[in-house]
């Protein structure tokens, strides 16, 4: 077992009192970036970068992937406690993070989120640990085909499956879609949809925007409407025989949290996905498989443990691509990256053969930094609580700035915050009529992807669709793909089958 | 409400201006130095040689203490740079922000005159060095010179992918040269960023592609994919056994530059800041390894001199675009 023997090496790496102590400071630090709405993983390595040339390169990325992990944590945080994403990989984590919370169950969804991250990260590390580099093929392996295929995958479970009104939720996919079209176009570099000559939108709609706007400032707006100016509370408690109960319960999760890790690993190690795209799949793999899909989006434990297994899983599973074939599979990774080659490590085929106490050491300090995160996050929950009690005329104020801030900071364009409060005002009025918004958030988040690897095909296919369907890797997602775009279809015809005289719209997809 | 919120509003613009005021009157002669982080902009996508090098520029800027300031990098890859150049002309006169050019600095404003960008207006600060290009192909495709890939493409006419990074850029500009030179019928496919294309060759989705060396390095090493011939005038050091065009018969050579330009507008004390900053970086070991190792080419060149060169190719790429059609 060589493997062992490497990693138990690395261990002794990891396990060194300065590595150590940069493990556990790093995990913090990350924990309240993640936390903060706006500022996300990729802020906090790009700031944190400088501090690592005094100590070796080993630590130096022990260090960075500490924060890397602690802010996948923390991203948690505030989707469920202020229904703002913190980091773009939890948006998905609002979906069902923050009904969670204004249900006085904000304890049990984060003690989820904790679980979920470490059983996401472990499972992971694992994963990373045994099959390395016989993966970083399989990424090799994707192509442009098989990258759209996927993405159709990921609409596919959100549109098929029972319980959401499917008209409404279409539209608000191709609501999404047209969205995410806005901007420069990858491959002509021509400008679409910039409303004559309007400099803000040449960079496109930044899906946070978007997600904030609809999620932070529409909460708002319907908590003002459904409390009607009267002050309330949350009736949040936290105890520490609930956290225990809490973790009892998620045992019930287990099958969701193991897809997640498998569903944000293989995304993660694709490049160019990276964690949200992971995020957002194993939420919508979650609804697909789970017995009762209504629940989503209402409050389901298992639809905070889906995306922040996922995002964890992810943010391992794109460490791997930089390794291996030095190309970042997130935009996290891009600068660890860049830190690499200060270091004078050269990623690349060759980075596990000739940098095995790197390597390794780093491997080792995933699952102490997965370790630390856990605890420390647990250990926070009481202080996250009391921020909830804080009556909602403190809050709101609170929320609407991290919100500005959260749309400001990606771009630090003014453009993006009068976008963002002009979508809080559109999720408002949506959730008023009852439309899904999750769905447009995850056209925004893959349309861009969709898109751009549904044109290489084609150009490299010559126009022909056969592609998607001959290649061996592209065409049985595809297939699965196809399915869950006809499930409805096939549900009306069994609905007017028991009942035949019933009138049936059947919405098709494709 | 609106009477205090206007009082606040005024208060800042007092102070800077007062600040304005003191700064310009006591310390005239001090040079000028950033105030608050500056924002670099990466006109390519994660993962790309331009990308790399930014971030390299980055760190050796940090660990040296070349500037009071971080500089914090932001890729903005959007049609082959074009959002990134509207950004750096948007932002006319701001002292804290430089960008990190290639070649699609002559080519997008060339391609897009809708876009109203003239590179010539941007501040000549530095250019950091001339990166080179190869003809690079998958091993398995058992090619190993001109003649058998010319041989190959000719065969597979309008089958054989190109893949490379944006539309009209340097590597569609190379594409559409073979494609003259040799009467072949290369598809051209673009995507983003250079690191993306070196994966399309490595996992075989494409027939080719012309990465530059420190894109394409990682893949060469672990041997998956093979150079076939250089775009330089010498062969390059770290490619000792691959040809030249000019030793193959065809004598031609083109370079992509590697340079860090300011906003239209930029004050000159700002230049002479940014100026001395990148002459430092350019005169760091950091820097010198990673020329060698990635095989890029060049000297310092700024002001003037910089200005010259753009001029110069600027029209040999309205020639090669017009050539080619696309303007």
């Amino acid at each position: 077992m060589e493997i062992i023997q490497l990693l138990l090496d690395g261990f002794l790496v990891a396990l060194e009192p300065t590595n150590l102590f940069l493990v556990i400071i790093g995990c913090a630090v990350g924990l309240f970036i993640g936390a903060m709405p706006g500022l996300g993983s990729v802020n906090g390595v790009a700031i944190l970068l400088p501090v690592t040339f005094i100590v070796p390169p080993t630590s130096a990325i022990i260090f960075l992937a500490a924060i890397y992990y602690g802010a996948m944590y923390g991203g948690a945080v505030s989707s469920i406690m202020l229904g703002i994403p913190g980091a773009s990989t939890a948006v998905a984590t609002t979906f069902d993070g923050r009904p969670l919370a204004v249900q006085g169950k904000a304890d049990m969804a984060l003690v989820a989120a904790a679980v979920a991250s470490f059983a996401g990260g472990t499972i992971s590390v694992i994963l990373f640990t045994a099959f390395a580099p016989p993966l970083a093929h399989v990424a090799l392996a994707f192509g442009s085909a098989e990258e759209f295929a996927l993405m159709l995958l990921a609409f596919g479970t959100f549109i098929g499956l029972g319980g959401d009104d499917i008209p409404k939720t279409i539209f608000s996919i191709l609501i999404g879609l047209v969205l995410s079209a806005v901007g420069l176009d990858v491959l002509s570099g021509q400008p679409r949809l910039i409303f004559g000559d309007i400099p803000g939108f040449f960079h496109g709609i930044n899906f946070l925007v978007l997600a904030i706007g609809i999620y932070g400032i529409g909460e708002i707006l319907w908590t003002i409407e459904s409390s009607r100016g009267e002050v309330q509370v949350s009736q949040a408690v936290v105890t520490v025989r609930r956290i225990i109960d809490s973790l009892k319960q998620m045992g019930k999760s287990i099958k969701t949290v193991i897809m997640g890790s498998f569903v944000g690993y293989f995304v993660g190690l694709l490049p160019a996905a990276g964690a949200t795209p992971g995020s957002i799949m194993a939420y919508g793999f979650a609804k697909t498989m789970s017995k009762d899909p209504d629940s989503y989006g209402k409050g389901n434990v298992d639809g905070v443990a889906a995306p922040e297994s996922a995002n964890n899983a992810a943010s391992t599973g794109s460490m791997l691509p930089m390794l291996t074939l030095g190309i970042p599979g997130s935009p996290t990774t891009a600068i660890l990256l860049g830190g690499m080659v200060i270091w004078g490590l050269e990623p690349g085929p060759r980075l596990f053969v000739d940098q095995t106490e790197f390597v390794w050491g780093l491997i080792a300090s995933l699952y102490v930094a997965n370790f630390f995160s856990v605890v420390l996050n647990v250990a926070f929950i009481p202080l996250f609580i009391w921020v909830l009690k804080l009556p909602f005329t403190i809050l709101a104020p609170v929320i609407f700035v991290l919100c500005v801030v959260g749309g400001y900071a990606p771009t630090q364009d003014m453009h993006d915050v009068w976008l963002m409060l002009i979508f809080g005002v559109v999720g408002y009025l949506m959730r008023k009529l009852d439309y899904p918004m999750a769905p447009m958030v995850l056209a925004i988040v893959l349309g861009p992807l969709a898109e751009s690897s549904l044109r290489q095909a084609l150009l490299q296919s010559e126009g022909s669709l056969m592609v998607f369907i001959e290649r061996p890797i592209s065409g049985p997602i595809m297939g699965v793909a196809l399915l869950l775009f006809l499930l409805p279809v096939f549900k009306a015809i069994k609905a007017k089958l028991t009942n035949s005289k019933g009138e049936v719209n059947a919405a098709s997809g494709g | 409400m609106n009477l205090k919120l206007r009082r606040f509003a005024v208060l800042p613009l007092v102070l800077t201006a007062a600040a304005f005021f003191v700064s310009t009157v006591n310390v005239a002669h001090a040079a000028w130095t950033p105030r608050k982080p500056v924002e670099f902009v990466i006109m390519a996508g994660p993962g790309g040689g331009a990308d790399k090098m930014a971030r390299l520029m980055q760190t050796v800027i940090e660990k040296h203490n070349f500037s009071p300031k971080p500089f914090i990098p932001v890729n903005k890859p959007g049609g082959s740079g074009a959002e990134a150049l509207v950004h750096m002309k948007s932002k006319k006169k701001d002292n804290h922000i430089v960008m990190v050019t290639l070649n699609s600095f002559y080519t997008t404003p060339l391609r897009q005159p809708n876009l109203r960008v003239d590179p010539l207006t941007f501040k000549p600060i530095a250019r950091m060095a001339e990166d080179t290009f190869i003809l690079w192909v998958h091993k398995d495709a058992g090619i190993t010179n001109i003649e058998q890939f010319v041989d190959a493409a000719k065969k597979a006419g309008s089958k054989w992918t190109m893949a490379g990074t944006g539309k009209g850029g340097e590597d569609e500009l190379l594409t559409s040269f073979l494609n003259k030179t040799y009467g072949l019928k290369m598809k051209y496919v673009p995507f983003k960023g250079g690191g993306r294309v070196a994966k399309e060759l490595a996992g075989k989705h494409a027939n080719s592609t012309v990465n530059n060396p420190s894109e394409a390095l990682g893949f060469y090493e672990s041997g998956d994919v093979v150079p076939i011939v250089a775009f330089t005038k010498d062969r390059l050091p770290l490619f000792p056994d691959t040809p030249t065009m000019g030793e193959v018969g065809v004598p031609y050579s083109y370079f992509m530059q590697r340079s860090v330009v300011g906003t239209p507008g930029m004050t000159d004390d700002a230049y002479e800041f940014y100026k001395g900053v990148f002459e430092k970086v350019y005169n760091s070991e950091e820097w010198k390894a990673y020329m060698k190792k990635k095989s890029l080419l060049g000297d310092f060149l700024s002001g003037n001199g910089l200005v010259d060169y753009w001029k110069v190719n600027n029209e040999t790429h309205r020639k090669m675009l017009k050539e080619i059609g696309e303007i």
